[in-house]
């Protein structure tokens, strides 16, 4: 796909920042710039990024907790730590918590703070939207979380089979806050997956066609697809156990005939690509960190980007690999067992080019790379157990063992987390102008990486000699006592590791005080979020972007001589913006989506103790929805917009290309706000931005 | 490599003058944001419907003998007419949002009271369906089929009844002098939205009520 030649947004600069103030709208739109208010209404990118970003750390310390609750209760034969009931919710809660309200969540910060920054945008396309997904997500996570202190956890595994889900196995409200808090997060990725595809898809600056976006950029979007096409299965199949559980319907009533089958089948529909959601933005952070400490470019780029879209379409046909014991036939048993062994092959291309990116590179070893090494080991660890399941007979031996359980740590513990590790350290400067500690980071590193296989490399053993998943407590006989010891010690050390990164945080924020500020690119990176001041300003780029290819940033640094030789030819400081420019219109915050937003936890809470309670939140939302497409648009010049091209110095301005006909408002279902342009800067020649479609 | 030192001179040339900005929107793919999104979120749907379908079929094929089943009260002819109904409402549709692109205010007005109209009589006639189904015994705790009926054809009812207030939104808008051709994608948008639930009744009609029991 190639650009148009009107540019996604236009840059200016000269103006005085203002912030239109507005005679169009009902309501007022709320402003400042600093104080709690400017965090809970922003529209902010790089804000909102932020705070997925606190939230979900915050969840891992909760989804921590529980895991070492777990470890506890195992840590001897017939362990008494926690009541067989408390172990279900306690191993439950761990799952969803890791999984929906940790992996996913760090993965939408990374997307938040780096898709536009990355392709050259002001920001995302609804801003808006934006806010209401993070609050939607944040809204959930609690309400899950209160289910503790109001009769009790879920308690019916992460995946929540039903029948076994239903009130005649779970009478407590549990797994109706499971079914519900899941359907509030579900409402915040789908509506986060809308608004990415656009802002990747419509808001690429000049010359960023799709094959010179960053591998990060790249799996994000895929991602993004997943859950577009992923979220509303599960949003199905939650309805369903909802309805069965709240109204008294049939769809899992075996008695009535139902069939369990239904229940697995929706679920890992969504919950395969799922595991992809959560593995693939991490393969993009790796692909990210490595070429910088490897100061070469990524390995066979078309590949990596290929193999990331193989996967996600592969992704939707391998789901019944999690049922192969379920009895579906040998003919279905056959095929999954095919599409599981076939899917290894574009994930085994991706840690190939990450091997070879390293190959011959100048390799520095920095906290994030280790992180970022660490993963693609562990990764590979997990993938091949991974493999082991494809094969239908060893999986019947393996299935609801230990050895799925050690599995699926080594994918998304040591996979995902440690490459969104390696994205913490790697972009913290960018976020927050100062670099976490690298002596710290590297001793937490090392500590993270023995607890963790001190717990979990184990647990390959314990599945082997049959050690099954989800039970309480086992017999001093069974031969599991000394592995069960030493993985609860090796979770330990891992709550080490994750405390010395909490304590890095705070050492190098105390460290940074006073500290000269950190240049736009401490790394010697290549992608565009670098070409812009740390921490990056409100408005990102001063000026426009045309990218004329891949690794555009780097590029304009550094060169060749005639010998072929790499040579600097521009100081970073020449190449990089400095975040000085005024006037650059941003969309305004607003109010309204955490309104809207915290209608859903109402609704939710009156589904299960009184529906007043419901038609409270319902109202929440349907008026912040009214005040949403009511609100005064950002930009009263949106509709006579030509009274602010002599404010650009520059004076090559043309034609504004913000034609108000065509421009989305402030109204009808759809969020108008987007980053749409204020003033016309001029857009590029055409000819000169197409005909530099050919890479170097 | 002689572009590197000055990539911005690109933007800085004169602007292409004549370029027709104001019938492209500034954007990559020439979409509007907000279509974009409404096509995206369309194609979300289809995955919505297709599990609640699955899950019928499903539901249908495990419903033991005996019980009530979709022979024993379905009434092909009389749902005919209300698909035939709010088919029609798509037509109406299509000629609100055409006469908004004229200008012609009154005529828009007119044929958004007609789409919001036709479909509201399907919504009564979905009622309707649902109480004497209810009458003759089939409520939603029944069965499995009964469950898995009201599940979906529900479903379909909370979209279309979305749909009629956001038509009636627009509705209030013009009448408040607040809609013009400018905002034309507005309606058009709603419009997919409109299109999209029609042709998903057309899959349940079909699937549901006309596939041999």
């Amino acid at each position: 796909m190639t650009t148009t030649s009107e540019p996604p947004l236009q840059l200016t600069a000269g103006e005085q920042l203002v912030r239109p103030s507005t005679s169009l709208g009902v309501l007022s739109r709320p402003k400042g710039e600093v104080g709690w208010k400017s965090w809970l209404f922003t529209v902010d990118h790089k804000r909102i990024g932020i705070m997925y970003g606190a939230a979900a750390l915050l969840f891992l310390v909760v989804g921590g907790i529980e895991a070492l609750l777990i470890r506890l209760q195992l840590a001897v034969p017939g362990g008494n730590v926690l009541s067989e009931d408390a172990y279900n919710q306690v191993f439950t809660m761990h799952g969803v918590t890791m999984v929906f309200l940790v992996i996913m969540p760090m993965a939408a910060a990374f997307a938040n703070y780096l898709l536009p920054l990355q392709i050259g945008a002001r920001d995302v396309a609804f801003p808006r939207l934006n806010a209401f997904s993070l609050w939607a997500f944040l809204a959930g996570g609690i309400f899950l979380n209160t289910s503790w202190f109001l009769g009790g956890a879920p308690d019916g595994g992460w995946f929540g089979y039903a029948p076994n889900s239903g009130l005649v196995f779970s009478p407590s409200h549990g797994m109706d806050f499971y079914a519900l808090g899941l359907q509030i997060t579900g409402i915040a990725s789908l509506v986060s997956a809308i608004n990415l595809i656009t802002t990747v898809l419509n808001m690429r600056a000049p010359g960023m066609t799709l094959f010179r976006m960053p591998v990060l950029t790249w799996m994000l979007l895929v991602v993004q697809f997943l859950l577009l096409f992923a979220i509303p299965v599960i949003t199905v199949a939650l309805f369903l156990l909802s309805f069965d559980r709240l109204f008294g319907a049939n769809f899992f009533n075996v008695a009535a005939g139902a069939d369990p089958l239904l229940w697995q089948h929706l679920f890992w529909i969504f919950g395969h690509p799922e595991v992809y959601i959560l593995i693939l933005p991490a393969f993009g952070i790796m692909s990210e960190v490595i070429p910088v400490f490897s100061r070469k470019p990524i390995f066979g780029y078309p590949f990596m980007v290929f193999s990331g879209i193989a996967i996600g379409f592969m992704g939707w046909g391998v789901w019944a690999h999690h049922m192969f014991t379920s009895g579906i036939g040998p003919v279905s048993v056959a095929v999954f067992s095919l599409s599981t062994m076939f899917i290894a092959v574009p994930t085994g291309v991706k840690i190939l080019n990450w091997l070879a990116t390293m190959w011959g590179g100048r390799l520095r070893f920095t906290t994030a790379m280790l992180y970022s090494v660490g993963a693609v080991a562990m990764f590979t660890i997990g993938g091949l157990s991974g493999v082991t399941h494809a094969i239908s007979p060893a999986d019947t031996q393996q299935t609801d063992t230990y050895y799925i359980v050690a599995h699926f740590h080594y994918v998304i513990f040591g996979g995902s987390l440690m490459g969104m590790l390696s994205g913490l350290y790697f972009w913290w400067p960018k976020a927050f102008g100062y670099k976490l500690n690298e002596r710290l980071g590297k001793v937490g590193f090392w500590v993270l990486l023995v607890g963790f296989n001190l717990t979990f490399g184990p647990m390959h053993i314990l599945g082997l000699q049959g050690m099954s998943r989800r039970i309480h407590s086992y017999a001093a006989d069974s031969g599991f006592n000394l592995w069960n010891a030493v993985a609860t010690a090796g979770s330990f050390v891992i709550a080490v590791g994750v405390l010395l990164f909490f304590w890095n945080i705070g050492l190098s924020r105390r460290r940074a005080r006073g500290a000269p500020p950190l240049g736009p690119d401490p790394w010697d990176a290549r992608a565009l979020e670098w070409m812009t001041a740390s921490p990056v300003p409100t408005h990102n780029f001063d000026r426009e972007i045309t990218v004329t290819r891949q690794d555009e940033f780097w590029h304009r640094k550094w060169g060749y001589d005639e010998n072929g030789k790499v040579v600097r030819i521009a100081p970073t400081a020449e190449v990089a913006h400095d975040g000085s420019a005024k006037g650059v219109h941003l969309p305004s915050p607003s109010y309204w989506p955490v309104v809207v937003a915290l209608g859903l936890p109402f609704v939710a809470y009156g589904l299960i103790y009184n529906l007043w309670i419901t038609g409270v939140g319902a109202l929440l939302i349907l008026g912040g929805l009214y005040a949403w497409v009511f609100e005064p648009p950002d930009d009263p010049e949106d509709q006579a917009h030509d009274d602010h091209h002599e404010s650009d110095p520059s004076g090559d301005t043309g034609n504004g290309a913000d034609g108000g006909g065509s421009q989305d408002h402030n109204g009808g279902s759809a969020d108008g706000d987007g980053a749409r342009p204020l003033a016309a800067a001029g857009a590029p020649a055409g000819p000169a931005a197409e005909s530099s479609g050919n890479q170097p | 490599m002689s572009d590197v030192a000055s990539p911005e001179t690109t933007v800085s040339a004169p602007a292409a003058t004549g370029h027709t900005a104001a019938a492209h929107p500034p954007t990559t793919t020439g979409l509007t944001h907000n279509k974009l999104a409404m096509w995206l979120f369309l194609g979300s749907e289809c995955l919505l419907f297709g599990a609640l379908i699955a899950t019928y079929m499903f539901a249908k094929s495990r419903l033991p003998a005996g019980e009530l089943g979709p022979n024993d009260v379905f009434d092909i002819p009389f749902t005919s007419v209300s698909s035939f109904v709010l088919l029609m409402s798509s037509l109406t549709m299509v000629l609100a949002l055409s006469a908004l692109n004229r200008g012609e205010e009154r005529n828009f007005r007119v044929w958004i009271v007609a789409t919001a109209l036709l479909g509201g009589t399907f919504i009564a006639g979905q009622v309707y369906e649902f109480t004497v189904f209810y009458n003759l015994g089939l409520g939603y705790t029944t069965n499995i089929f009964g469950s898995a009926f009201y599940t979906l054809t529900g479903f379909h009812g909370a979209h279309v009844t979305i749909g009629i207030v956001m038509l009636m939104s627009t509705l209030v808008s013009s009448v408040r002098g607040r809609l013009s051709p400018r905002n034309a994608e507005t309606v058009e948008l709603i419009g997919l939205y409109w299109h999209f639930v029609d042709i998903v009744w057309i899959l349940i009609f079909t699937i549901i009520y006309l596939f041999p029991q």
